[in-house]
């Protein structure tokens, strides 16, 4: 008898789990639950206005109407609209403009910062304000900088230095308004590109640079080979992030000349907000913000696989 | 390659002085081994030899050129860092071949000096290989290739060892010094590790906080170190340390031991100083000096004996097996003619 017991209880099986401690012990469960705070935020104020700015891009709904679905006609009319691709043109322009002054401007802070000089932590502070003041007010400094009578380039130009007779019309014109657009825009843009590239600078060990300097580099040498390639991962990620930055550009557009003088300045998001809001157009304004959606896909790609990861950059198990 | 002068030296850094006057001669085709505590100055006078840092006063010549002015890459000098600098963007190859492409060298050119020095390290398979895929060896050997690529005047070295395992590192020891015997050329290695500088250097320069304390070849030092200081640095274990004073031709330890002098020592009564033994040159003699074991190390090849002598600890090494035990005493003498003798208060050897 007790001969048949005792092994009985050797192998007893575990006490029957109940529902909820298997479910717990189930890993789909597990990360599932453990995504969905995060999912869940991103639902709520990613997926849903995006999801829901794809659907009024399919409707001809205005603002205090419903509308009904018309499936590509925003689209198909936006085809044969001169000012929505005046402003496709002109965001491709200000963004390819602005992005490469941005870049130069900032890598060559960022080359200066990453000296000994004095005072650099007040410096870099310096470098970092235009990031730091909110967007809307240093647009209206700009508005005043480019403002046709209280300019103060004008201003100094013609009556501190007198190289000029005539007070600069800054965004009188089409083109001069493009480019005054441009220029606030670097001007703004600068600091994200110089402070992150002084990161990535300062991850390159000075030793490298002993080591080319004794390997008889000059100092030019000594960027293109040393740090332009140790440079290169971080700025692929910089470019990438600046390009999306201002390729979808709004506040200073909008602020300093709302679009004009005759449309030219329209960004596509300008233009977006245009006619969905004060033009009460919400499904066309819709349909322009969902056609950036490619343009900016394109652009990621490019300068995320162009500039991207280097081989060397890999894990030690591939040759 | 060329011979090395370094004349009165001096280094500041802001208004602290680092070096204070090092003057060294070194020969065509040396292998010298600048040697010394942490922060003794030695990476600072080899950067110094490199050009990467100004010379604050003296002169360092190389060949018959004073350097002091000259840019680093017009001194022929290549050098070995620590943590080896290779550039992590290169292939093994590409590293190597660095110096000479900025020269404009043809392919032909490049892959033959690359080739060679690849050959010479045994880096063959590896060429293709970013740096980050070596092991700590491996990137050592690319580190020296890069410095063989460049057929300079003199090598220099900072502490290129010290990121390796105890085992490589006696392995890339011999491989570095059997690279030397094969190339000939002028080398200065920095060392801490005084086990290096005994078994690689031609010479050994001894530095303490900025000064040379002795300059010589490696037994040289071991035999008849100038001072108390190159005394305890060379050997290991390290020379044992008895003070006291001379008297009557003997020295007296403090607790009152009597021991031997070396002739050249006696002489200098009522003069307090240090008496140095090497581990090694004590003997088991039943007639002796007590000595109480506090700890026993046998090795199989020798006996290390740690005990309590004339006052102070030591540490003794005897060929023979020891059967004594722990808080037992033996008794060992001391051979006149082996032992050191230095100033109390200077330092300095007494005798020569
Ligand atoms: N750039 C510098 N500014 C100020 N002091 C410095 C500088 N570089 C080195 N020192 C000082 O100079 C002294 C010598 O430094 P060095 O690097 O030559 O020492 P070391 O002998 O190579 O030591 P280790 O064996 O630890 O490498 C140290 O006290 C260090 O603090
Ligand atoms: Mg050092």
């Amino acid at each position: 008898m007790s001969a048949t017991t005792i092994p009985s209880r050797a192998f007893r099986e575990r006490p029957k789990e109940s529902w909820l401690a298997k479910l717990f012990d189930s890993k789909p469960f597990l990360v599932a639950l453990c995504l969905l705070p995060c999912s869940g935020l991103l639902i709520v104020f990613m997926t849903y206005p995006l999801g829901l700015g794809l659907w009024l891009s399919l409707t001809d709904t205005t603002i205090g109407q419903a509308g009904d679905f018309v499936g590509l006609d925003n689209f198909i009319s936006l085809f044969d609209d001169q000012i929505f691709w005046n402003a496709v043109g002109y965001t491709i322009f200000y963004t390819a403009v602005a992005t490469s002054g941005k870049f130069m401007l900032g890598l060559w802070l960022a080359l200066l910062l990453n000296h000994n000089l004095p005072l650099k932590a007040f410096l870099r502070a310096i470098v970092l304000l235009p990031w730091i003041v909110p967007t809307v007010l240093s647009s209206i400094a700009w508005w005043w900088i480019y403002d046709p009578q209280f300019s103060i380039v004008s201003y100094v130009a013609v009556d501190v230095l007198h190289v000029s007779d005539q007070y600069f019309d800054f965004l009188g014109s089409p083109w001069a308004a493009r480019w005054s657009l441009i220029a606030a825009n670097i001007w703004r843009g600068i600091p994200f590109v110089a402070i992150t590239l002084l990161a990535g600078l300062q991850t390159i060990p000075p030793s490298l640079y002993e080591a080319a300097l004794l390997d008889g580099a000059s100092g030019w040498q000594k960027f293109r080979r040393i740090t332009v390639p140790l440079l290169m991962p971080i700025l692929s990620v910089a470019l990438t992030l600046s390009v999306l930055f201002t390729f979808s550009d709004f506040q200073l557009v909008y602020a300093i000349t709302r679009g004009g003088p005759f449309n030219s300045t329209h960004l596509m998001a300008t233009l977006a907000f245009q006619r969905a809001i004060p033009g009460s157009q919400l499904g066309e304004g819709a349909a322009i913000a969902v056609s950036m959606i490619p343009f900016l896909l394109l652009a990621t790609m490019v300068c995320f696989f162009g500039v991207g990861r280097r081989k060397w950059q890999q894990g030690g198990d591939n040759d | 390659m060329a011979n090395v002068s370094i004349r009165n030296v001096r280094k500041r850094f802001g208004s602290t002085e680092i070096l204070h006057g090092v003057d060294v001669e070194i020969d065509d085709g040396e292998f010298v081994i600048l040697v010394g505590p942490s922060g003794c100055g030695k990476s600072t006078l080899l950067r110094m030899i490199a050009g990467l840092e100004n010379i604050s006063s003296g002169e360092i010549a190389i060949g018959d050129r004073v350097v002091n002015n000259i840019a680093p890459k017009e001194r022929d000098i290549a050098m070995v860092f620590q943590n080896y600098a290779l550039y992590p963007h290169m292939t093994v190859r590409d590293n190597m071949a660095f110096s000479l492409s900025l020269t404009n060298a043809s392919k032909a050119e490049i892959d033959e000096k690359v080739g060679r020095a690849a050959q010479i390290l045994g880096l063959n398979p590896y060429l293709a290989r970013y740096p980050r895929q070596l092991s700590g060896g491996q990137r050592q050997r690319v580190a020296m290739g890069r410095a063989i690529v460049r057929d300079p005047q003199v090598f220099l070295f900072d502490e290129p060892l010290s990121n390796l395992d105890a085992k490589l590192r006696v392995a890339m020891r011999a491989e570095i010094k059997e690279l030397h015997q094969r190339l000939q050329t002028t080398t200065v290695y920095v060392t801490h590790d005084q086990i290096e500088a005994m078994t690689m250097a031609d010479k050994i320069v001894v530095m303490n906080a900025g000064n040379v304390e002795q300059i010589g070849a490696p037994l040289d030092l071991y035999d008849k170190p100038n001072n108390l200081f190159v005394a305890g640095f060379i050997g290991s274990p390290a020379m044992n340390f008895v003070k006291g004073k001379v008297a009557d031709g003997a020295f007296t330890a403090e607790d009152g031991t009597i021991l031997p002098l070396p002739p050249s020592a006696a002489g200098q009564d009522g003069r307090p100083a240090v008496y140095g033994i090497r581990p090694e040159h004590f003997r088991l003699a039943g007639d002796g000096l007590p000595a109480r074991i506090t700890v026993l190390e046998p090795t199989g090849s020798e006996t290390q004996v740690m005990a309590h002598f004339a006052g102070t600890p030591i540490i003794g090494a005897f060929r023979e097996r020891i059967a004594a035990k722990p808080g037992e005493t033996i008794r060992v003498s001391v051979d006149p003619m082996a032992a050191h003798v230095f100033d109390g208060a200077t330092g300095q050897r007494i005798g020569a």
